[in-house]
Order: structure tokens, then sequence, then C-alpha cells
């Protein structure tokens, strides 16, 4: 370990002002903090720090998303098998394999494209590289349709980064999710890409593994066949365990599951935000299967689509979800139900999650401006009372 | 029965180098440093050259601002040097000190017989009232205002701290003395913890006596203050260290200005952690040498690890110091990889690390700040240690932008920079939350004079 050390030490002026790479001081400053922990001991302030930093958070982000993207490959690959009609043959690697061919192509994009642009920023203005794109680098390959083309990918990534977060000042200051941004961008500007019937199953086969499909076939995912009033013929086990059709990493509640878990073990996530998405969701969708304008009980609006994920892995983002502990109830609610009703009373949008966050995104500074307000007020009724 | 006030929010950070219940005897080497960074807020002028002979008490600085405040020097001797730094900054007084001390003679007075104009022209006459602070701005006090109440808190609860129970043993009267010299001048509370047992603190007479039960910073005067009697606008609370309130004491019971105290010399690099009595002022030096574990790079703090500043071998002990804590440095640590090991020697209120499960492990923490500083990403996390009533993040947001009515409207007036020190302790993006509320409180101060 001391040889890398050593190593880096050695190569360190060169990176430095005058130095002759100095243009790619952000990089080297990246690489280093990343391997090693900064020795930099505190000025000012408090002797001692507590251990934990943002690359750890969003390293404990990343690994919670770990099960829903290898079980978000597998079904790549389990969808493909199943709609060749060859799934009773294909071994289990061989399923796997198939959806990691898929899928890989998308996260190196999303890396290179979205960090890319990160360290040329950083280094644009002399700042460290900070961690955020970590996260919104993995969450946005799960959260596209397995036949997004890369270099819509790449562009909404570009969009996605500059404009939803480096124009705001970076990691910590964007208003918007980074990675919703993203797809939001994909939704509007390439429709046919993103939603419909022919995008949810890869339909090449890659390196000898998959199977080639027509190019006319469709597979729906559940939520637009509930929108059109089509028979679902997916059981409850198959929505949990998560073999249907959808985005790559939205569709297993259990993997989702594993990842919730991670993020409230080490209150990362909150699980007001968390919670109360829940809450919102299963009132608004009791409410509507009560009144009869949703056609399916009111769990299954939980558990299909991006709810789950989006309720896990988008709702619970610290820099663009509510601040205020009251703050968190509120908005998770307002998410909850929002995708709901966009999914209900919208036929244009079968999936209202991604719409239903980026809005409450929007209403977020408002609802704590609310609740700080009424501590401000406490304090000035304090003096008036006198 | 005393009032309790329960707390839930904060955090107790246990460190190893506890220091044992046994005095350490210290044989000084006569050299003295008043700081004048101690007492916050204050514009000094020196009255005195070096050279010149001075008694116990006899006025070494004043200050400009209020000129009946003045600072004495805590023991009789020559000064040596009045010690500048940038632009001439004053930074402290030095002084050798005699070999048998001589004390300025302020009389003898019986404080139950005193008004609050002869408490606090008392206090200003011996050179004692700098030792007062106030808040709001979390300054040395303004001796032409008037405070709604004084604020003492006898429990000390940052990590490592001097138990002033212990410091108390033999003080008892001292302590009754200034804390009914400091009632003829306001209503006077005396904040005590849960495990606090001493008869002078429990039967403490002319106050009201209120036990804070949680985890740190139960003691911080702030919480205190903001639980009892909340600072608005244009009121001021003064707040008075314990040991202030025995120098009091001692000034009204023997006439002397004695400015003995007792300190906690702790930490994970010192071989035999425990109590030592030093005055004020007094250089480090004969305690330090020979005491340090390891010869490796060590950081010795004037103070606890939190609100402490980091000084020197031949540093001086602070005025307001009750702990000289020695941790590691830790700037060669070269820890590889720190996002994804374990870490199991680390303590981290995050559970992504492990010291959820060892309990009460004491950790040997060093000085490393552990990660680089981010604007705020995580939230709610000040506020899991902040037991006041008052949004954390939000105040440091409007500190950050100089917002002042919005810092005024979130309660600027009602916190000192070490109510924040957890905060900072536990904060992700290691912003520096003390300095950023002293840039604050500063700001304020200089608009609103």
């Amino acid at each position: 370990m001391s040889l890398l050390r050593n190593y880096l030490n050695k190569i360190r002026p060169n990176f430095e002002e005058g130095g002759k790479l100095s243009a790619f001081r952000s990089i080297y400053d990246g690489m280093d903090t990343f391997l090693y922990v900064p020795n930099t001991t505190s000025k000012c302030g408090v002797n001692i720090h507590d251990a934990i930093d943002s690359k750890r958070i969003m390293s404990m982000v990343v690994i919670a998303l770990v099960p829903a993207l290898l079980f978000g490959m597998y079904n790549v690959g389990y969808q493909n098998y199943s709609a060749a009609g060859t799934i009773a043959t294909a071994s289990f690697f061989e399923i796997f394999f198939f959806g990691f061919l898929a899928v890989l192509p998308k996260i190196v994009v999303s890396y290179v494209v979205g960090l890319g642009i990160e360290f040329a920023w950083a280094q644009w203005k002399n700042e460290e590289i900070q961690e955020g794109y970590l996260v919104s680098g993995i969450l946005i390959p799960l959260i596209v349709p397995v036949s997004c083309p890369l270099w819509i990918l790449a562009l909404a990534v570009a969009f996605a980064v500059i404009f939803a977060k480096e124009i705001f000042g970076g990691t910590g200051m964007n208003i918007f999710n980074v990675a919703l941004v993203a797809r939001a961008f994909l939704f509007f500007s390439y429709p046919t890409r993103m939603s419909g019937d022919s995008v949810w199953v890869a339909k090449d086969s890659i390196l000898g593994f998959g199977n080639t499909l027509p190019d006319t076939f469709t597979c729906a995912t559940p939520l637009a066949g509930i929108a059109q009033n089509a028979e679902v013929s997916y059981s409850i086990c198959d929505m949990v365990l998560g073999f249907i059709p959808g985005s790559i990493g939205e569709t297993s509640i259990i993997a989702i599951a594993i990842g919730a878990l991670i993020l409230l073990w080490t209150g990362i996530a909150s699980y007001k935000t968390m919670l109360s998405v829940f809450v919102g969701g299963g009132l608004a969708a009791a409410l509507f299967a009560v009144s009869g304008m949703s056609s399916i009980p009111w769990y299954e609006h939980l558990i299909l689509g991006g709810f789950a994920f989006g309720a896990v892995f988008m709702a619970t983002d610290p820099v663009t979800s509510a601040r205020t502990e009251k703050g968190k109830w509120i908005f998770g609610f307002i998410i909850g139900a929002l995708a709901v009703i966009i999914r209900v009373m919208n036929p244009g949008y079968p999936e209202g999650m991604m719409l239903a966050i980026l809005f409450a995104n929007m209403f977020a500074p408002l609802i704590d401006y609310c609740v700080v307000q009424a501590n401000i007020s406490r304090r000035a009724k304090r003096l008036t009372h006198k | 029965m005393a009032n309790v006030v329960k707390l839930k929010k904060g955090l107790d950070i246990n460190l190893a180098g506890e220091a044992e219940k046994k005095r350490i005897c210290l044989k000084p080497n006569g050299k003295y440093m008043l700081q004048l960074d101690d007492f916050v807020g204050v514009t000094p002028k020196v009255v005195v050259k070096p050279g010149e002979k001075v008694k116990a008490g006899d006025v070494l600085f004043i200050n400009k601002e209020y000129p009946e405040v003045k600072f004495s020097s805590p023991v009789s001797g020559i000064v040596t040097e009045v010690l500048r730094g940038e632009r001439r900054k004053v930074i402290g007084i030095g002084i050798n000190a005699d070999a048998v001390q001589n004390y300025v003679d302020f009389e003898r007075k019986d404080v139950r017989s005193l008004d609050a104009e002869a408490v606090i022209a008392a206090l200003l006459e011996a050179g004692l009232f700098g030792y007062i602070n106030q808040l709001p701005y979390a300054v040395s006090a303004n001796p032409r205002t008037r405070p709604k109440a004084i604020f003492v808190s006898a429990l000390r609860d940052m990590p490592l701290a001097c138990d002033f129970e212990f410091e108390l043993e033999g003080q008892e009267n001292d302590f009754q003395a200034g804390l009914t010299a400091l009632s003829k001048i306001a209503k006077t509370y005396l904040g005590i913890g849960r495990r606090q047992s001493s008869g002078a603190l429990i039967g403490a007479t002319d106050v009201e006596v209120t036990v804070f039960d949680g985890p740190c910073p139960a003691g911080n005067v702030g919480v205190h203050v903001n639980h009892l009697c909340p600072v608005n606008k244009g009121e001021t609370v003064w707040t008075v260290e314990p040991t202030a309130v025995i120098f009091f004491g001692r000034l009204f019971n023997t006439g002397c200005v004695d400015l003995r105290r007792t300190v906690a010399f702790a930490g994970s690099e010192v071989a035999k952690p425990a109590y030592v009595d030093m005055l004020v002022g007094q250089e480090l030096a004969t305690l330090l040498s020979n005491s340090i574990k390891n010869d490796h790079k060590v950081r010795i703090i004037n103070g606890n690890v939190l609100t402490g500043r980091p000084t020197t071998k031949n540093g001086y002990l602070g005025a307001h110091t009750s702990e000289i804590t020695v941790i590691p440095e830790g700037d060669n640590a070269d820890e590889f990889a720190g996002w994804i090991m374990p870490r199991f020697g680390q303590f981290s209120v995050n559970r992504s690390y492990f010291s959820w499960l060892f309990g009460k492990r004491k950790y040997a923490l060093d000085a490393r700040v552990k990660g680089g500083e981010r604007h705020m990403i995580m939230s709610g996390e000040y506020d899991r240690v902040f037991p006041m009533d008052i949004y954390p993040e939000y105040l440091i947001k409007a500190i950050i932008s100089g917002d002042i009515d919005k810092m005024e409207q979130l309660g600027i007036y009602e916190v000192s920079p070490e109510d924040f020190a957890l905060a900072e302790f536990v904060d992700s993006s290691k912003l520096e939350l003390q300095r950023i509320v002293r840039s604050g409180l500063d700001l304020l101060r200089k608009e609103n004079a």
C-alpha cells in the first residue's frame, strides 16, 4: 500500500499549479482522495470528526442499488428468453450474462459522459470533484427501458448533469433529482424510445447470447396494459419478484426492499419520506379503487411500475427532498398520492412516479419554508408577548 | 426537588484517555501568559509595559470599548513581554512569576449584604468581570446593560471534560458565594447534570437549580438558556462558567484574585490522564514534558476536543480552559479506501461503520477531517445533535448567505459557536460550522453596534 502512496506523492507535483499536468488536477485529486482518506487535519472548530463523509454515503447508496441492478440484468435476459420461448432451455448463466451485456454499455456510457462532465466542470471551477454523480450514474441506466439507444442516453445524461446540476452549483445545490431529469428529458424528447409497447424487451442477441426477436414484437408493461384496460397476465408473485417488463431496475420489489433496508439502516434515506410515499400512494389508490376509477386493487399500484423504486431511491434523495423532518412527511405523501393520480386520471401517462417526484422536488423548498416559518413566528410571538 | 429538563437529542462520544480522579502535583516554572483571544469580543488596550512589576490582581489590559472592564494578572511578578501578532494585534501578556506571590487586597465582603451595583463594581475593580460572557453574540459581557437572567452550567459533558464536582471539592463556600453574588444582579439559574450529587450543587441557594438529563450537549449553557429563558432580540443573558463563579466567590471571601483552577489532563496520548491544579495563563511545558505517550505527532488542545483550540507544548492555559487534551494529529495516517473499508477503529454515528456494534468502546480519534468539504447534502444531521428549538441547518444557510433578517428570525441571538460543535463533528459535508456561526455573530454585532 505504501508503494502506491509513495507513487501518488511522487506524481502529485505534476498536477499542482504550475506543474505540466495541472490541467488534470481535479482528476488527480479525485483519484487520490478516492484511494486514500485525505490526511488533512482540522484547522479550526472541532478537533475530531465523525468518520462519515459524502464519499462513504454515496458508496452506500450505490451498494444499496446493486441488488436492483443485478436483478435488473437477470430480468433483461429473462424477458428476452421468455419472449423467444426458450426460457425453459436457457441456463441461469446465459440469461444473466445476456442481461449483463445488454445493461453494461448503458452504465459505461452513463458514467463516462456524466463523470467526464463532472471532472471537466470541477477543473474549470477549480473545485474538488463531488461524488453526487456516483449515484446518479447508476440510477440513470436503471430507470430507462433496455432498448434505449446509447447515444440518446448520453445526450440525456449530459443534459441532466449540466442543466439540472452544474448550473445550480453542483451536488447539494440542485433542485431536481438529476437522474429523473435525465429520464424526463428522454421521456419528452424521444417518447417513442421511452414508452409504448416495443421498448421493454431487448430484441437483439449479443455475442451469441440471447435471442433476436422480430422488430414487430411488442410487450406492454403491466401498467400500460392496465391503462388500456387490457387483461394483465402477471401474477402478484411475478410483480413482487420482478419478472415483468419495465425499466431495468424498477421491477423487483424484493431487490428494492433489500436496498431500502440498507438505506434505512445506515440512516442515509429518511424512513419518513419513504413511508409517507407508500401511505400517500396507498391512500390515493384505495380511494380510486373504492370509487371504481381504477381497475386494480390498491396494493398493485404500489408494486407496479416505478413506484417502489422511486419511493426508495428517488424520493429520499436528501438534496432534492424536503429537508425538515415535518416537511419529509408532507413531501413523501404528495409524491405517493400524485403518482397514483397521474396513473389513474391521465390516460396518456400510464406511469406517474417520475412526474410526481419532479413535481414534489419543485415544491420541497416551499414545504420547508412553511415548516421553518412556524418556528420563526413562534419566536416572533415570544417577542410580542413579553 | 429541582426541575428536570429531559433532552433526547445529542451524542456522547466516548474517547480514550479519561482523566483519573486524582490530582498531579505540578511544580510551575514561573512562566505565565494571559492570552487575549480567550476573551471573545474584547478590543484590548494594554496598560502595562515589559519590565513592570505587577501583583496578582493588578490590571494588565482593559477593554477599549468599555474601559471599566479590566483584566487582571493571575500572578505577581515582572511583565516580560507584550506578544503581538499580525498587524500588531496583541496576542498575550507574558509574566515571570515571583517565588512568593503577592496579592492586591480588594477587601473581604459579605456578599449577602451587597446589592447589584456593588457586586458589579467589585468584579470590575478586581478585573474579573471579563470572565462573564453574554448572549447574544457569545462575547465577554457588556457591563452597561443589565441581563434578564444569569446562567451557570455546572455540567461539563463534552468528551473528556473536566468533572466540575471533582473541582468543586473544598471550594463549596466560594462557589456558593459566587452564586449569591450573581443572584444579586439578576435571576440566576444553575444547570446541573442527572448524575451530579454534590450538596453544593443540588442544595445551592439563591439560584434556581435545574437538572438537565440527556446526552451531550446537555451541559452547554446555551441549551439551558434556550429551554429556560430564551433570548429575544434586544435582551441580554449572562453566562458564567462554573470555575469563574468560584473565582468570584474567592474574591468576596478572601479579597484576593486567585485564578487557580482544576484542569483535566486527558486524551488518548496522555500517559497518565489525571487532574491538575493550575493558574490561568500557566505555561503548559511543565505539564506536558514526559507525560505524552509516544513521540509521534500529537495535537495538544487548550480545552476539549470539540471546542478547544490547538496549542503547542510551550502554550499557556487559557482563561476559560478546563481541559488540556492530547490526541494524535493523524496527518500521516494514509488510510486506504475509506469510502468502503469497515474501519473498525473509527467512530461514526452513521451505521455504515460499526461503532453501533461496540457500545461503550472508547475511541482514540485523531484530528483528521476525514473527508472533503462539500455543500450541505444530508438533511437532519445537525438536528439530531441540537437540542434547541432552532433549525440549525437553516440558520447556518442564513449566515452563509449573509441574510441578517433571516438570522434574527431563526434565532441567532440564542446561539454561540459551541452549540454547533457536535453538529460540526457529525457533519458529513465537513463544514466549519463554529467558524461560520462566529462570523455570523460578529457580523450582527457590528451591524447592531
